[in-house]
């Protein structure tokens, strides 16, 4: 092992990719598998300036296809591998995704969200929440975090290689164009120097030994002959996950004892909505907010607990209710009214949001 | 400064708004202040006007992007149709002096609209490459968002390797800094 | 000439006999492959990669390191474990639909970057597993379930010469060669050849094998060699297409 990328905490400045670069050498991530697509290209930029120096690899391949099965491959070596993509991208990154999920392999996918389908925009969105979260034809069975700020780029990419070597399910780490392209303050550190440890990595195949005499060989699979071999199998794993789920859900809430109206959002939008709830807050308005960090698995009962105390409740997000369709899943039962301030694919501002509350609460009255 | 700045600057590819909002982040940072600097990007930026919206304050910033600017500043005729949007009842709005046929574009709404003879000035005063300092010298004058101090120390920490080439560019950005925080600063709006 | 019964070392006798069709030329592929593996003692260092296809049917027919992957993505996958881990020995196993259709551009980039695996290529000239539709390899007036009058070169195009296309993009390390189930050593040796240049880091390896699969051809034995041996070796002849220059013994 080559020197350490980042001794003690260090102020910083810079776009969210070069975050993500820079959390990822801070993880001690070993290789990147990556494939040219706007807006996150500044993630595989960074990286191939920096990983050299510390001994780490690259590869630019052919397709997100490839780089998501070459990180696959990657992770089975034994190796923290990850791969960065985008809109496009991410559609076919889900087949890759869909057998790291089946066979439980610990792979990491940063998420840059641009407007879609394929080129659309390069700019922003957050259109790639289901896709993110449900692609592919399987369960769903992976680990999503909508961060909303750099620091929170570089804390949750370093902490996507610990969940999901942890629990081996496929962990992303979801954000935006906006989040990749602008520059803000962050504090960089070595996660092991806070004492926050790195998940050991393990080979799946290679070990040492010969199998069948020394050990058993690894039999990676995912095809079964009959539908029973397969719910089998399905169903450990979602017991797994579903073990896993408390252990792992993060949320942020304000203000959510007894309010009129209760917005929920995720990722950068959600900037905008604590500045509209505080601000409405600060007027003596009941209004809260509730974030789920983890978007899968979805913070549930905390979200239902918040509801339950709530008039009403705003969906804001930039896409035409992704997250609104989350919501109303996670809260079915509960009678407490839903509406959505749905704008695919642009920014929304906090005047925005306060505008759409005041609306809601002027209607009430 | 207890309030969030923002800023829109808007110009063709080429006129160096983006230098000016990463020296003028630079400096912030510099600082110890609080930023957040998104330029627009995609397809728009080829060929099209390139806009950078950059936040500065002591608190933690919030969205990335925002309705309405405190300052504005449109540099060609392209950049004032595309950025009036941003200009509100307390707007300063800023463009250069020798952009034509754009009345009918202004802002009404703004708090103030000023144009300055920045191109002219660069080009018969100093030097064609200087304009975009230039620019930055009448932002900081419109917000004392930084220092000219700590302006100049990211100029020379962003452009000091092209001054040991050439001592007199230094001179030259500097004075291009000054010569555009009195364009401004003279006319009373900060 | 009659080839021994030897049964590799390497194979996983608990998974025998294999699950390949009667007369099906997978079984002979795979047991030169458990020879080679024997014989190069790499049994502790090869990872095995399958493709799906009746390719698929080989996930646990080793007693080596195995993944079975997606349709066309074996080689990705085995691209990424080389460059994790160089030290492993990969081997890419699939079918001509795999590799020369829906992973086309895995095929066609691995090579001319001249990553340093080895990929095997099954051509039986059908789509077998999914019950024999037309093929890359299909040949020009052959006779599937997606050709039922015979392939028309005109209105669904000629067979893909694989070998050939990778031995002209890849590079002088690079080792490419056509071998047929009908003609055992001498696939043994290919396939040999083909791991020894990835053990020496030399270039890129790929072996595509004239196979036989008489379920969809609906053929009897003797129908079944006749094709192979007169039909495909004509239009797919065997041999040795690239060595890499600059040999090292």
């Amino acid at each position: 092992m080559g020197e350490k990328p980042i001794k003690g905490e260090q102020k910083a400045f810079m776009t969210g990719n070069e975050a993500v670069a820079w959390a990822a050498l801070a993880a001690g991530a070993d290789i990147m598998y990556g494939y040219p697509i706007t807006p996150q290209n500044e993630i595989m930029q960074y990286w191939t300036r920096l990983a050299p120096k510390y001994e780490k690899k690259f590869l630019q391949t052919e397709d997100e296809l490839s780089a998501g099965f070459t990180t696959v491959g990657g992770v089975l070596a034994g190796r923290r591998a990850f791969t960065a993509t985008a809109g496009p991208g991410n559609v076919l990154m889900q087949e890759p995704m869909s057998m790291a999920e089946a066979m439980r392999i610990p792979t990491v996918v940063v998420v840059q969200q641009r407007g879609g389908p394929s080129t659309a925009t390069v700019i922003y969105s957050q259109q790639e929440v289901t896709l993110t979260c449900f692609g592919g034809n399987g369960e769903g069975l992976r680990v999503v975090y909508s961060t909303s700020s750099h620091q929170e780029l570089f804390d949750y990419t370093i902490k996507a290689f610990n969940t999901a070597w942890k629990y081996r399910f496929p962990t992303f780490v979801l954000a935006d164009g906006y989040q990749a392209k602008m520059r803000e303050s962050l504090v960089l550190y070595d996660p092991q120097e806070k004492g926050q440890k790195m998940v050991p990595t393990e080979a799946f195949v290679g070990k040492p030994g010969t199998p069948g005499e020394d050990r058993a060989p690894a039999h990676l699979r995912n095809t079964y002959n009959i539908e029973e071999e397969l719910m089998d199998e399905l169903a450990k794993d979602i017991k797994e996950y579903e073990e896993m789920t408390p252990e792992i859900t993060e949320y942020e809430e304000f203000n959510t004892q007894d309010t009129d109206v209760l917005i929920v959002a995720h990722g950068i939008v959600f900037r905008s909505v604590a500045m509209a709830a505080r601000e409405l807050a600060e007027e003596g308005l009941k209004v809260g907010y509730f974030r789920p960090i983890t978007l899968r698995p979805f913070p549930r009962q905390e979200l239902q607990k918040a509801a339950a105390k709530a008039k009403q409740i705003l969906v804001v997000e930039s896409a035409y209710g992704q997250l609104l369709k989350m919501v109303k899943d996670n809260l079915y039962g509960l009678d407490v009214p839903i509406k959505g301030y749905l704008r695919p694919g642009v920014g929304i501002t906090p005047e925005e949001v306060v505008a759409d509350v005041r609306t809601i609460l002027g209607e009430e009255e | 400064m207890d309030k969030t700045v923002k800023i829109a600057l808007a110009g063709e590819g080429g006129q160096g708004v983006q230098s000016v909002a990463m020296i003028l982040t630079e400096a912030a940072a510099m600082e110890g202040k609080e930023i957040l600097y998104i330029p627009n990007f995609g397809v728009e930026q080829r060929g099209g006007v390139s806009i950078a919206f950059v936040q500065i304050g002591d608190k933690k910033i919030g969205a990335p992007k925002f309705k309405t600017g405190d300052i504005v500043i449109a540099l060609s005729d392209r950049a004032v149709r595309r950025v009036n949007m941003y200009a509100g009842h307390e707007t300063i709005f800023i463009y250069d002096a020798g952009i034509e046929g754009v009345e009918d574009d202004l802002p009404e709404v703004a708090q103030r609209v000023l144009a300055i003879p920045a191109l002219e000035t660069a080009n018969k005063e100093l030097h064609p490459r200087v304009f975009n300092v230039l620019i930055m010298g009448a932002l900081i004058g419109a917000t004392h968002v930084v220092t000219l101090e700590k302006a100049k120390e990211a100029i020379e920490k962003k452009l000091g390797y092209k001054f040991e080439q050439n001592p007199k560019l230094r001179e030259m950005n500097f004075k291009a800094l000054e010569r555009g925080y009195e364009m401004v600063a003279g006319t009373g709006v900060a | 000439m009659k080839v021994l019964p030897k049964i590799p070392k390497s194979w996983n006798l608990e998974t025998k006999p294999h699950k390949f069709c009667p007369g099906c030329g997978h079984g002979l592929i795979l047991k030169a492959l458990g020879q080679v593996i024997d014989e190069l003692g790499i049994q502790d260092r090869v990872v095995f990669g399958c493709d799906i296809g009746c390719s698929l049917l080989s996930w646990d027919f080793f007693n080596v390191d195995s993944v079975q992957t997606h349709h066309g993505r074996t080689t990705p996958v085995m691209v990424g474990i080389k460059r994790a881990n160089p030290e492993l020995v990969v081997v890419a196993y699939m079918g001509d639909g795999g590799g020369y259709a829906i992973g086309s551009q895995h095929l066609v980039n691995a090579a001319t970057r001249d990553d340093k695996i080895t990929v095997l290529l099954v051509n039986n000239t059908n789509y077998a597993m999914t019950g024999g539709q037309m093929a890359p390899t299909t040949m020009p007036g052959q006779k599937t379930e997606t050709t039922p009058y015979g392939r028309d070169v005109s209105e669904a195009g000629y067979p893909m010469m694989g070998p050939e296309m990778v031995a002209a993009i890849s590079q002088d390390g690079a080792y490419v060669a056509r071998g047929s189930v009908a003609r055992f050593r001498k696939l043994k040796e290919y396939i040999k050849k083909a791991l020894e240049n990835q053990m020496a880091m030399r270039g890129f390896s790929f072996v595509e094998t004239l196979s036989t699969c008489p379920t969809n051809w609906r053929t009897n034995a003797e129908q079944t060699w006749a094709f192979l041996e007169d039909e495909m070796t004509k239009q797919y002849p065997p041999g040795e297409l690239k060595t890499p220059t600059g040999k090292e013994g």
